[in-house]
């Protein structure tokens, strides 16, 4: 008994025994429901498995069915960011304590009920769990929002290395702080139409009417929740990752006031699409996102130089080529803003030009071939986004020497050929004739399936690992039960 | 050696992505015995409409049980040039459209009345040929479904028959029947059913020219030379209402200049073959994959 209770004390009780479970939730349902669409449907895997699991696949349900996948799959991922936020920032106990356990409660309801749901028969009791699942995660935030109340001065910043006002208030806290608020706000934005359409029972997906000239309130907002969300999830991780780097110094002061102005305006110009404000909504987005991308660039200028400098710091005087060898010396730390660096092109780019050439290029193709743009480059964000996460995981279960290096440039180089596939996938039609595009479809889905596969396998190698090591009774479970990642902030 | 190999496998990689594609590859040649020239008779009254089954009602019409077909479309061709109701300007083959009222809303641009692409000759998928005076067809494409024609081409060919395109209700209406199955056939969708992407019929070749049409009627139970099809008509009679060519409809709605194709093609996923799939497009674009069929009032 006493051994169940210490492995479930390490799972449910510990920071990185949470992500672990986390990620291993996130693993099965990528890994069971990948198999369900794209080459796996072409070569008849879907069929076996939608036979082997019994599952209740009607055809009109599919639109439903596939938003309650994406929600229970991001409900995991906002719960990881949220364990790393209660482990990495100082807060009181009782509201670390209860934040971990009501989302962990939240994401686990969210994820098996709204599975279960979806893809298993419609028990109506189950769709409720999954509603109240999604209360709690929402209750969750809540509470994350209080507990990173920056105006308390027992949180405030002593350290003038790091951005703070003149009265000590920590800059990157009230980032933090920022960006859990408008998730929250943000969160009802699809609530709201969420129970609108989801009581009538006319579930949709947002690509699917992105030309009608008129759009309800409803509408907009589902189409403003879905790309705020993303947005948010990818601004917490980068704040994430600046505080496990330690960024400091003048770029820091620089960045988080850029971060804080680039969060609030963001949201208030996805807000204004359900409102009177949509002719300007995109103006006041691109606004926000100005600030907010440049403090990421700034995030990634020092933390490249940072690794630089210590890379060659015993060194009199460096050679480029030294220069370069210590920048990629460690893939965990130069993986996280390398991907930022790499989300440019496979979504800032291909966002921006796609707003600027929309009506000229785009809108004169078939709306599924827009649609590919569109799903494609979320798509491509989610997965940055999930690469960053698992870098950072990396380093936090101790990865060292050649496990290191080969789990880091697995994950940057088999998600990287995957990701480069996809954008040339979903930007072919520049320069290839539907009619001649076969063998360069062929050949980007090979790139895709080998990247996406290996990468799945060395997740599936690091999980099994991790099973194992906790059938051990001194495994790096037992070290890993107390630590919090604060503790192991970069110096 | 060891950065020998990752290279020769990025080189053949690279090359295998951008070998050019036959795209007059050998066509099998099949006769489904289904009559192109025939039209079905739908019934007024209500149906279920779109993927939420509200209930619609339409009049009685009748609907072709076949899209046009590559050599009903050559013959139009001929006639419309001798007639003077096309133009031929260089590659272009053009007609008169009357124009749609601007309203002016964001992405909307102006349909003017004038002369509109009907078909592009130089289009390498073009199946129609044109030696300067009569139009032919690529042996082996009569009774394949004509492509390669904008929304016009098609406007135009029913119009000039004094029929019409269907409306979107119409179309779907013909397609689902009364009840409210999702496939044209019912419930589920398995290869032998429809022309999809990577259905495995005779005339796709997926590591090559990819999918390619397949004759209007294709899937009418017969066996061709060992491939089995399996019944897949509509309640009313009509084939390949899912899957083969995307179908123009006739719709023209205020405030936008989209076009509404509906029932999926061959380059689709079997998703996008469900009967209240839409797509849209420009009434000028045209591809391959991208048919359509027609209506007229009973």
């Amino acid at each position: 008994m006493q051994f169940v209770k210490n492995r479930l004390n390490y799972l449910f009780g510990s920071t990185k025994g949470l992500i672990l479970v986390a990620i291993a939730l996130i693993a099965v349902v990528t890994a069971v429901w990948g198999m369900l669409s794209g080459p796996m449907a072409e070569m008849g895997v879907r069929d076996v498995v939608v036979k082997l699991f019994g599952m209740d696949m009607v055809q009109a349900e599919r639109e439903g069915r596939i938003i309650i996948l994406y929600h229970s799959i991001a409900m995991a991922v906002v719960a990881i960011e949220t364990y790393m936020i209660t482990s990495l920032i100082k807060m009181k106990p009782f509201f670390k304590t209860g934040i971990n356990a009501i989302i962990t409660a939240g994401y686990i309801t969210t994820m098996i009920f709204g599975m279960s749901f979806a893809y298993f028969g419609h028990n109506w009791a189950f769709h409720g769990l999954y509603i109240f699942g999604l209360s709690l995660i929402f209750l969750a935030g809540v509470l994350l929002v209080i507990a990173l109340w920056p105006w308390n001065k027992e949180f405030y910043q002593p350290d003038k290395d790091y951005a703070r006002t003149k009265n000590g208030v920590d800059l990157e806290r009230i980032a933090f702080f920022a960006t859990a608020l408008t998730t929250v706000i943000s969160a009802l934005f699809g609530a709201v139409p969420g129970s609108f359409f989801g009581n009538g029972f006319e579930a949709f997906l947002a690509e699917n009417i992105i030309r009608l000239p008129e759009k309800t309130t409803m509408q907009y907002s589902i189409i403003g929740h879905l790309h705020i969300m993303l947005a948010l999830i990818a601004i917490m991780i980068t704040l994430i990752i600046g505080r496990w780097l330690n960024f400091k110094g003048l770029l820091h002061k620089i960045a988080m006031p850029l971060m804080i102005l680039g969060t609030v305006v963001l949201n208030l110009g996805v807000w204004g699409v359900a409102t009177p404000l949509e002719p300007i909504a995109h103006q006041i987005i691109y606004t926000g996102a100005t600030p907010s991308m440049l403090a990421a660039l700034l995030l990634l200028i020092w933390s490249w130089g940072k690794l630089i400098h210590d890379g060659t710091a015993h060194l009199q005087k460096a050679t480029i080529g030294q220069k370069i060898a210590a920048l990629v010396r460690d893939p965990l730390k130069f993986g996280p803003t390398w991907q930022m660096l790499f989300m440019n092109f496979t979504t800032s780019g291909i966002g921006i030009f796609m707003a600027i050439r929309l009506d000229k290029i785009f809108r004169v193709w078939p709306a599924l071939e827009e649609r590919i743009e569109l799903t494609g480059h979320w798509h491509a964000l989610s997965a940055i986004i999930a690469t960053i996460i698992l870098l950072y995981y990396g380093d936090m279960i101790g990865l060292k020497g050649k496990a290191r290096q080969l789990y880091g440039w697995g994950l940057l180089i088999f998600s990287d050929i995957a990701l480069a596939a996809v954008t040339v996938f979903e930007m072919k039609r520049l320069f290839i004739a539907e009619a001649e595009q076969q063998p360069l479809v062929n050949g980007l889905m090979l790139a895709m399936d080998i990247g996406l596969g290996l990468l799945l396998v060395m997740l599936a190698i690091v999980m099994v690992w991790r099973l194992i090591d906790l059938f051990k009774k001194k495994g790096r479970w037992t070290e890993e039960v107390k630590h919090e990642l604060s503790e192991e902030v970069l110096k | 050696m060891k950065r020998i190999i990752p290279t020769l496998f990025l080189l053949a990689f690279l090359m295998a992505s951008c070998a050019p594609v036959d795209l007059n590859a050998a066509l099998p040649s099949v006769e489904t015995n289904v009559d192109t020239n025939l039209w079905a008779q739908i019934s007024a009254g209500e149906f279920y409409f779109g993927q939420h089954d509200e209930i619609q009602k339409t009049g009685a019409y009748e609907t072709m049980i076949t899209d046009v077909t590559t050599a009903q479309y050559a013959a139009f061709l001929n006639k419309a040039l001798a007639t003077g109701y096309i133009k031929v300007k260089g590659d272009q083959i053009t007609g008169y459209y009357p124009g749609d009222e601007f309203h002016g809303v964001k992405h909307e641009e102006k349909i003017d009345a004038g002369d509109w692409l009907f078909i592009l000759m130089n289009d390498p998928s073009q199946r129609i040929k044109f030696d300067g005076t009569t139009f032919t067809v690529e042996p082996g494409y009569e009774n394949h479904p004509m492509t390669s024609v904008t929304w016009f081409g098609s406007w135009g060919y029913c119009g000039y028959y004094e029929w019409r395109l269907p409306t979107e209700i119409e179309w779907e209406k013909a397609a689902r029947g009364t009840d409210t199955r999702p496939f044209p056939w019912g419930d589920e969708i398995r290869r032998e059913n429809a022309n999809f992407y990577a259905s495995g019929d005779p005339f796709e070749n997926m590591s090559t020219f990819g999918s390619r049409t397949t004759p209007a009627g294709f899937y009418n139970g017969q066996t061709y030379n060992g491939y089995v099809t399996l019944d897949s008509a509509s309640p009313y009679g009509l084939y390949d209402m899912a899957g083969n060519v995307w179908q123009w409809t006739g719709n023209v709605y205020p405030g936008m200049h989209y076009r509404f194709m509906r029932g999926g093609s061959k380059d689709t996923y079997d998703m996008n073959l469900r009967v209240w799939s839409r797509n849209n497009a420009t009434p000028t674009y045209f591809s391959p994959g991208v048919g359509f069929r027609c209506a007229r009032d009973k």
